[in-house]
């Protein structure tokens, strides 16, 4: 066990110092960086003073230890638009991200596990055939196109939800629908899959064999077993969908990270740009680090074959 | 009455996939509707794409009060006729999602061979690079890019190809770490065949078809990203007629209620991307059972 987790935080390290040397080299092998990080219409003066305050006039290595040393601080630059450091800006729209992809993955589980089960249960009869339609469908809709229908039809047509902005129950309909529509088919597709290899297993066939109700099987032996997929893949969406709301989130004015992402190349702010998808990835990496360890704990089967 | 609706939903479904003989007809005639239009969009189109007349801004479609048989499916903000910038928006998506899965094929299948026949620390570098990418959701990674190389249409496939690659070297390396214990690869070493021969006549044509598979269900995810990239501004540059520029355009006036910049774009981007999507999960069936689990 100890074991699996030391190399299992060995490859997440490994992979946020890539991800770091990957946005460090981008950034300087595609141009000058100095043309990035000077506000638009700098004079040549500030542009060289830029250039020795991030040390850009000396070696690719320096360069790096030093960005490196920034980030590890919590120095991730100032935007040039607010004026602030950008993970205060970045913090004070987390909550909104979280619970903007909380109501979105409440509603793609609420929708996608029983259709999901219903899909297995009922194999290849008219319900799975309408859940293959409507997997289909949520992969095929592009989120920010659902959202602007739903905004034609709410709020043009029937005036019943507003169509942008945040702070109430009401703002959150509509794009949390937007933003768990693809996953709500994403929830759905796994636990029809999980279900039926569940539903395939010796000791569902044991319980059914001594005589227990298909109901019972079911919803005592069958589903549990069935969730663990599932509930491992809603922990990384959950993450993903804070960085995937950034269109969602332009939609509706949402006031979210995806919308800062957004500001932030409106208004050619790039420390802004630059921080957010650093912290998103590193979110992700140690969000699917965590999931898998106590994936790892619950189902010992993982750290054995791996 | 159960067995009726299940029956006339059986055949609903049938007919939507056309699964009679599995070949998914629907899916791939939108397809190549799609390519034809792209094709010939000069011809097709009624008018210019770019240039609007002020004078006829926000026209309605021609079965709508106020519409003109001049704009069949209205006219936007710069008085632009819609139809046109569809046709030509057709061109822009599958120029920029052939060529981006191409590369991004190309490129990725290439790295997995490697990776997989080669072993060692060529593996792990690669493993560990695909590893990080993957880790960077595609849509941040890919706005990203486009905020540090500046958008053109040229950049657009450079940055889904960098972005999606991985996909492809994930999957293609684990066909070939179990392809290279084969008695065939086992074989044409004994022969004395060099790595670059097995690895180029041995091994690819082997996993071509997963590279297939894999690059036409990575159309719809490509073609989604670009309007995704273009919505937001950062991918295909104003003024050119990309369908997920009109939304951003269609956007600006869905207050008003000018629903019919909203609607068309969309469904022209839902309708390639199902059709994808349908064709991918055929091939997906047909040509590589490993595959179905996906």
């Amino acid at each position: 066990m100890k074991q699996y987790i030391a190399k299992r935080v060995g490859y997440a390290l490994i992979s946020l110092v890539l991800l770091s040397v990957t946005i460090f080299l981008l950034v300087r092998l595609t141009g000058d960086p100095t043309v990035l990080l000077v506000e638009p219409g700098a004079s040549q003066a500030d542009m060289d003073a830029i250039r020795r305050q991030f040390g850009l006039d000396q070696s690719l290595w320096v360069q790096y230890a030093r960005f490196v040393t920034s980030l590890v601080r919590g120095d991730l630059g100032h935007s040039f638009y607010y004026r602030t450091p950008v993970l205060d800006l970045y913090l004070s729209r987390l909550p909104h991200s979280l619970l903007l992809a909380v109501a979105a993955m409440t509603f793609s589980l609420v929708i996608g596990i029983p259709t999901g089960i219903i899909a297995a249960v009922r194999v290849n009869r008219w319900w799975d055939s309408a859940g293959k339609v409507f997997a289909l469908l949520g992969l095929s809709l592009p989120s920010f196109w659902v959202g602007l229908l739903l905004i034609l039809f709410f709020s043009v047509y029937l005036g019943w939800l507003p169509s942008s902005g945040s702070g109430s129950l009401a703002h959150l309909l509509m794009p949390a629908f937007a933003l768990g529509w693809y996953f709500a088919a994403a929830h759905m597709r796994l636990t029809r899959s999980s279900m039926l290899d569940v539903l395939g297993s010796e000791y569902v066939k044991l319980a059914r064999l001594k005589g227990l109700p298909e109901a019972l099987v079911i919803s005592k032996h069958a589903f549990k077993n069935a969730l663990i997929p599932v509930l491992t893949l809603a922990g990384i969406n959950l993450v993903i969908m804070v960085n995937v709301a950034v269109v969602v989130e332009t939609v509706f004015a949402w006031p979210g990270i995806g919308r800062l992402l957004y500001e932030g190349i409106a208004f050619r702010d790039f420390p802004v740009v630059q921080a957010t998808v650093i912290l998103n990835g590193a979110m992700v990496v140690i969000v699917s680090l965590l999931v898998d360890i106590l994936y790892a704990v619950i189902d010992p089967r993982i750290r054995l074959t791996r | 009455m159960n067995g009726s609706r299940s029956a006339a939903l059986t055949v609903a479904w049938r007919f939507a996939a056309l699964r009679t003989d599995g070949f998914p007809v629907i899916a791939t005639s939108i397809l190549g509707g799609l390519l034809f239009v792209a094709v010939f969009a000069n011809v097709l189109a009624p008018h210019d794409p770019e240039v609007g007349n002020l004078g006829e801004r926000f026209r309605p479609p021609v079965w709508q009060q106020g519409g003109s048989e001049k704009f069949l499916l209205g006219s936007d903000h710069l008085g632009r006729d819609v139809l046109s910038r569809l046709i030509f928006g057709a061109r822009v998506s599958m120029v920029v999602g052939f060529t981006a899965v191409l590369v991004a094929g190309v490129l990725g299948t290439g790295l997995g061979i490697l990776s997989g026949y080669l072993g060692g620390w060529v593996d792990q570098v690669i493993m560990r690079v695909t590893d990080a990418w993957l880790a960077l959701p595609a849509l941040t990674f890919a706005i990203f890019l486009a905020a540090v190389v500046g958008p053109s249409e040229m950049n657009i496939v450079i940055i889904l190809a960098a972005v999606y690659w991985t996909r492809y070297a994930r999957v293609i390396r684990g066909e070939v770490l179990s392809l290279k214990e084969r008695d065939f690869v086992r074989l044409a070493i004994v022969a004395g065949c060099s790595k670059r021969t097995i690895m180029r006549r041995h091994l690819l044509p082997n996993v071509l078809n997963s590279a297939i598979v894999l690059g036409t269900l990575m159309l719809g995810v490509v073609v989604v990203t670009e309007a995704a990239l273009s919505f937001l501004g950062v991918g295909v540059p104003p003024p050119k007629p990309a369908w997920g520029l009109m939304l951003a355009d269609g956007k600006k006036g869905l207050m008003a209620g000018y629903w019919w910049l909203t609607v068309f774009p969309g469904c022209c981007i839902m309708l390639m991307v199902l059709s994808a999507n349908l064709l991918g999960d055929w091939l997906r069936v047909k040509l590589d059972p490993q595959l179905r689990q996906l």
